[in-house]
């Protein structure tokens, strides 16, 4: 298959991007997005030119490294899926395909298609996590688990912080991403202790560092390679209107209207 | 945002409530006994109070908010606008400041004359809001705007009556299909009411 490609070219963080046209050939309709990117830079750096620097890892769908902005869609075409199982054959021989960054303040471009994702890392280490102190462990069944609870907690956990929400928001806003965070912890037990701290310590945070608000448009949970839901979202106000209201901690500072 | 944004919606329902009585059959009789009402009961003049703070709480903030929105995206995307958005929640802003603009029309013509600020149209005494609506319905021009208007008012009531329980994290799933049906049929119902209005004095008065 051929293709032609769109694809945004920038230096460096400080530099003036823009978009080149290239054409792409050979490729088989049995690779995946990143593997036609492989095989594209191959014939690029064949020709004396700078490869596209993109982001990738696993490259099975579960790190949450590899990003994309193509055509329009984050990770592409197909729903649920990251770029990395994005497939060739979804497209049709000939197809022109414009391949963007991540756009938002938050995420500012390194270079090419390859986004500074540390934002994300900064809302974790605010409040994504439990303080367990390390000791003894404990036996299976001492602390009991609603199935429900788990299973909700478990959907959400399934957020590979990839930053898709982010990237199809018309908001860029994080929320889907923090509430996601929020909600695999707080619905357990060993995350509870630490709720009312967490969501405003996370929120307060994700404000701080210029990701937009939410508007419920849902953008986020139909782009999600996860399928992470915007029951989340209300999930995480919830919390954190109880906390702002509830709690009795003056300190944490900051969140939305 | 969504707190002052519910307490408009309740505002909406008593206002067409009061504005459906223009069109009974006795010259507006009813109507003003409303208007009365409305212009005198002193837990009246207090919620007006309320009112106004509801609605520049509402302004304000949706502007801040779109602005910080605007500002979280400096460089946008060059092919956009495929990820299945529910319509109306994009543009929220616009229909709101054609809303705005209304609001500041509405002042002009009903408001500011109560309080003497703008005088009232020829003949007419500053209270008497029946004339006042029938006069400017009898403008063509006043009244298909108005009806078009109240297209753009359910757009907006569209997304914010439902949107404004997830804002309070009021998301379940038994409740929240049955929120959106009625988040639909107010955002059709009310804006078709006020719609009415004009309709009426055009076709059948």
């Amino acid at each position: 298959m051929d293709f032609t490609l769109k694809i945004w070219r920038q230096k460096n963080a400080k530099a003036k991007g823009k978009f080149e046209t290239y054409k792409v050939t050979g490729i088989s309709e049995s690779s995946s997005f990143l593997e036609m990117l492989d095989v594209f830079n191959d014939q690029l750096v064949m020709k004396g030119q700078d490869p596209v620097v993109f982001d990738h890892d696993c490259r099975e769908g579960i790190c949450g490294a590899c990003s994309l902005y193509i055509n329009g869609r984050p990770h592409g075409p197909d729903d649920a899926v990251t770029t990395c199982q994005l497939h060739m054959r979804r497209f049709k021989d000939g197809d022109t395909i414009t391949i963007e960054p991540w756009r938002s303040a938050a995420f500012p471009v390194i270079r090419d298609l390859m986004v500074d994702r540390q934002a994300f890392d900064k809302i974790i280490q605010a409040g994504g996590f439990i303080s367990a102190n390390t000791g003894g462990i404990p036996d299976a069944n001492a602390i009991l688990i609603p199935k429900e609870n788990a299973d909700a907690s478990m959907d959400a956990a399934a957020c590979i912080g990839c930053g898709a929400c982010v990237a199809a928001c018309k908001n860029a806003s994080a929320m889907l991403f923090v509430a996601a965070k929020v909600s695999h912890l707080s619905l357990l037990p060993q995350g509870k202790a630490e709720a009312s701290r967490r969501v405003q310590a996370m929120v307060a945070k994700m404000d701080e560092l210029g990701f937009g608000n939410c508007t419920n448009t849902g953008a986020c949970e139909a782009e999600c390679p996860k399928q992470i839901s915007i029951e989340n979202i209300a999930r995480m106000n919830r919390e954190f209107l109880g906390a702002k209201i509830g709690s009795q901690n003056r300190q944490v500072k900051g969140g939305g209207f | 945002m969504a707190l002052a944004g519910l307490f408009l919606i309740t505002f909406l329902v008593i206002h067409l409530a009061i504005n459906l009585l223009l069109m009974s059959n006795d010259n507006g009789a009813a109507y003003m006994v409303a208007v009365e009402f409305m212009t005198t009961n002193p837990l009246i003049k207090v919620m007006e109070i309320f009112l106004f703070g509801g609605f520049a709480i509402h302004i304000i903030f949706g502007v801040i908010l779109q602005v910080q929105n605007w500002m979280a995206r400096p460089v946008r995307y060059k092919v956009e606008g495929f990820s299945h958005l529910s319509f109306f929640s994009k543009y929220m802003i616009h229909t709101g400041a054609i809303i705005f603009i209304f609001l500041c029309v509405h002042f002009f013509n009903f408001y500011f004359v109560k309080l003497g600020l703008v005088s009232p149209p020829e003949g007419l005494n500053k209270e008497d809001f029946y004339q006042m609506a029938v006069l400017l319905f009898a403008n063509k021009f006043y009244a298909i705007l108005y009806v078009v208007l109240m297209v753009f008012l359910g757009f907006h009531l569209h997304h914010a009556f439902q949107s404004a329980f997830q804002t309070l994290g009021l998301n379940h799933t038994k409740y929240t299909p049955f929120i959106k049906v009625v988040s639909t049929i107010y955002a059709i119902l009310v804006p078709l009411g006020f719609a009415s209005i004009p309709l009426f004095f055009m076709f059948i008065k």
